[in-house]
């Protein structure tokens, strides 16, 4: 019995650490069958997205009229989770799906690396460039303009979002398209405000943030922010720059901003206690951040005018094919796709998002689109308005880290009154040489 | 089954009949093996676990550190200690260790002598004991997400149920964010309403098995009960106190959820980096930007030092300061 036993044991034990050597090695195959070809000349195509695209029923459209073409769409979560992921994939070479989507800061910074991604010209984007904005088409246009890494899919378009209510008690006009009318500068704006305060009738502040100026105006008044077209930095010679900053800590200290910081517990508490009357707002933003943040109680006193200075964008994203797909011809076709009027307009159908086809954005299933929670505001018009009319501006690969992780939180800094002004500038200008060097 | 590892009758086992077949002779050389390695085989798999997912890492971190290795651009050449080289230069490194540091010792020094003192009480008698030992380690198994979303709200700037308060009697509020040490303060409060009722249960165990007789002829003696506490407790709870200090060490200087979520989930660490520890700056440079592994990997070995560096001061320093028995 003993002698049975311990053979036993000793197998198990083999057979146990064999098994952990092999389970460790099983953790490495990942997505070993993708863009593998099946029997009759079928082609597996693997997406992958993060947060929600809306694809569902693009997807089986195209499935429809591509019979020789499969589509596995994994969604891969929040950004936040997948960007790290995509960049270990592409740096690995492989594991990246076919067709990736890519948020415009994560693109911008493809632009200046862009060997990791199928030139989409090579592959006939060229027939689709009348189809974007200019500056939604050149964001993912490499300097030299010779390869092209994405194709447009969302966008967020720019508002003005007001409080139709505060307006009223203040004295000031309160239909849309009169406001509008007064504000059709930022100048216009500010003197707005000013108003709106010195009626002496409200508590609440004009504007969220000093740096909620800076986004919009500087791309409306330059034709680059942070980055010349050599991906040199810029910031603390482009006169825009500057003039902006000053504008928006001049407006802090007349007492017109709440000095809250974006996305923080303070700003949720600011929507709630009704602390400013008005914001700059993408269009996800409307339904998706003030309506919730402002809660019922306040549906229906929100309003949408246009943004001051005629246009403006805030977010969006791309769809891009890694240089690591064994099948670029396909995985073009599907981006290709998912970008054009159809699959803008399934999307929006599906998870509101707001097309980047100029086609799209005038298509009555979008321009007719309205808004309850903030009376009835044309948004599907409004917000197509402003990608419209909005210019190219050369934003440059780090432009969103050197402003979301720099610029923002020192210009907050400077509001707040932890810093001076002119300290806050000199080292938001230091710590961008540094990172950009 | 561990009870019959090596436990094997050696009369059975061992000297066969010289003349024993062929079978006899081979389970004979099988049943050696068994003695000498399966031991080594049983244990195995923590090793081979700890060497793959363990060791392995903490190898290849060293040897990424002495790489140029960004991912986001693909390159990745040789730099020697160059890393290393440009750290030691780098502000925001020693402004991250600083934070680091600050909310470890802020943290940590009450931390553990509170929990001492509330351990002290739960050793007493009294009611509901259980229910009391028990509840203090509630916050321990809340979600540390969860916690520092709640704290987040009540140390809020300007909505905050804090500043709300002071505003009631007539303070003015608390920059929570912008004063470095304002929100140093706050994350180390976090910190220490989860840690401090699990320390107290260890201490708490500790002081259990102190024999009962002790307590007693001190306090024939005349002892107070301070004294006792101090003359006693404490130094026979010394290997316990040194183990709470050496895993508080290792996490403190880990520290990343809280003060993550109190500068409202962006790993910057306030608006001027004033409460950015080291583990969110390795975050930032590897995860975020130009996701540069080489520099990351050489701020985690050199953080890596620094925890056994001060693991080993705290190791001397309390062991000099809290006379133990003479052993």
């Amino acid at each position: 019995m003993s002698v049975m036993r311990r053979r036993l044991r000793i197998a198990a034990a083999a057979v146990l650490a064999a098994g952990v050597a092999l389970g460790s090695a099983g953790c490495s195959k990942k997505n070993d069958d993708e863009g593998s070809t099946g029997e009759g000349g079928q082609v597996k195509l693997v997406l992958q997205t993060f947060q929600n695209f809306g694809y569902d029923q693009a997807i089986k459209d195209f499935e429809a009229a591509h019979p020789n073409i499969k589509v596995e769409h994994q969604k891969m979560g929040e950004l936040r989770d997948f960007q790290p992921k995509l960049v270990q994939w592409l740096a690995a070479g492989s594991g990246a799906g076919d067709v990736v989507g890519l948020e415009e800061g994560v693109l911008l910074g493809y632009v200046q690396n862009p060997d990791k991604f199928a030139n989409l010209l090579d592959l006939g984007a060229g027939e689709v460039k009348a189809n974007f904005p200019e500056w939604k088409w050149n964001n993912a246009l490499t300097p030299d303009g010779k390869k092209l890494i994405g194709l447009g899919t969302d966008v967020g378009g720019l508002a003005m979002c007001y409080r139709k209510d505060l307006f009223q008690q203040a004295g000031l006009p309160t239909d849309r398209d009169e406001v509008s009318k007064r504000m059709t500068t930022w100048q216009d704006y500010i003197a707005l405000g000013k108003e709106f305060k010195a009626s002496g009738k409200v508590k609440a502040a004009w504007l969220d943030s000093a740096t909620s100026l800076m986004q919009p105006y500087v791309m409306q008044n330059s034709q680059t922010f942070f980055f010349d077209k050599d991906n040199k930095f810029i910031g603390d010679t482009n006169p825009v720059i500057k003039q902006t900053w000053d504008l928006g800590l001049q407006m802090a200290r007349d007492g017109l901003t709440a000095k809250t910081q974006r996305w923080s517990a303070d700003w949720d508490g600011a929507f709630k206690n009704s602390a400013f009357a008005t914001l700059p707002c993408p269009a996800w933003m409307t339904e998706g951040v003030i309506a919730p943040k402002s809660g019922p109680a306040n549906s229906g006193k929100w309003d949408i005018a246009n943004i001051p200075g005629g246009g403006g964008n805030w977010g969006g994203s791309y769809l891009a094919v890694p240089a690591q797909t064994k099948h670029p011809k396909e995985a073009y076709e599907l981006a290709k796709y998912l970008t054009s009027k159809e699959g803008h307009l399934a999307a929006f159908k599906e998870a509101g998002a707001m097309p980047s086809d100029i086609a799209g954005l005038d298509d009555p299933a979008f321009k007719d689109k309205t808004s309850e929670y903030f009376s009835g505001a044309p948004t599907g018009k409004i917000f197509g308005e402003s990608v419209k009319n909005m210019k190219p501006v050369f934003l440059g690969a780090k432009h969103q880290q050197v402003w979301e992780t720099i610029f923002e939180p020192q210009m907050q800094a400077a509001e707040r009154g932890r810093l001076s002004a002119d300290a806050a500038w000199t080292k938001a200008v230091d710590e961008a040489k540094k990172a950009t060097s | 089954m561990s009870s019959t590892v090596g436990a094997v009758p050696p009369s059975r086992a061992a000297s066969p009949p010289p003349s024993a077949p062929l079978h006899r002779r081979r389970s004979y050389r099988l049943g050696r093996w068994d003695l000498k390695y399966s031991p080594y085989l049983y244990v195995a798999p923590f090793f081979v676990l700890f060497g793959v997912f363990g060791l392995f890492p903490v190898l290849y971190t060293v040897y990424v550190s002495l790489f140029d290795y960004e991912l986001l651009s693909g390159t990745k050449e040789y730099a020697g200690l160059e890393n290393y080289r440009l750290l030691m230069q780098d502000a925001q490194f020693w402004n991250a260790a600083y934070n680091t540091l600050g909310i470890f010792l802020l943290s940590t020094v009450p931390q553990l002598i509170v929990a001492l003192m509330l351990a002290n009480l739960l050793n007493r008698q009294m009611k509901a004991r259980t229910l009391l030992r028990m509840g203090v380690v509630i916050p321990n198994i809340t979600s540390v997400a969860a916690v520092g979303i709640i704290f987040a709200l009540i140390f809020a700037d300007r909505y905050g149920l804090i500043n709300w308060l002071l505003g009631t009697v007539g303070f003015d509020p608390i920059a929570w964010r912008d004063n470095r040490f304002a929100s140093w303060f706050a994350i180390a409060f976090m910190v220490d309403w989860r840690w401090t009722g699990y320390n107290a249960l260890i201490y708490l165990g500790a002081m259990q098995a102190i024999p009962k007789d002790l307590y007693e002829s001190a306090s024939l003696d005349g002892a107070s009960t301070w004294r006792q506490f101090w003359s006693i407790t404490v130094p026979l709870i010394r290997p316990t106190i040194l183990f709470t200090i050496i895993i508080s060490t290792i996490g403190g200087f880990q520290i990343f959820t809280e003060p993550l979520m109190y500068g409202n989930g962006l790993v910057r660490g306030g608006v001027d980096h004033q409460f950015q520890t080291l583990a969110m700056y390795i975050y930032e440079k590897t995860f975020t930007g130009n996701a540069e592994y080489g520099y990351g990997s050489a701020m985690s070995w050199l953080l890596f030092m620094m925890i056994i560096v001060f693991a080993l001061i705290n190791f001397v320093l309390v062991r000099r300061s809290v006379k133990g028995d003479k052993k």
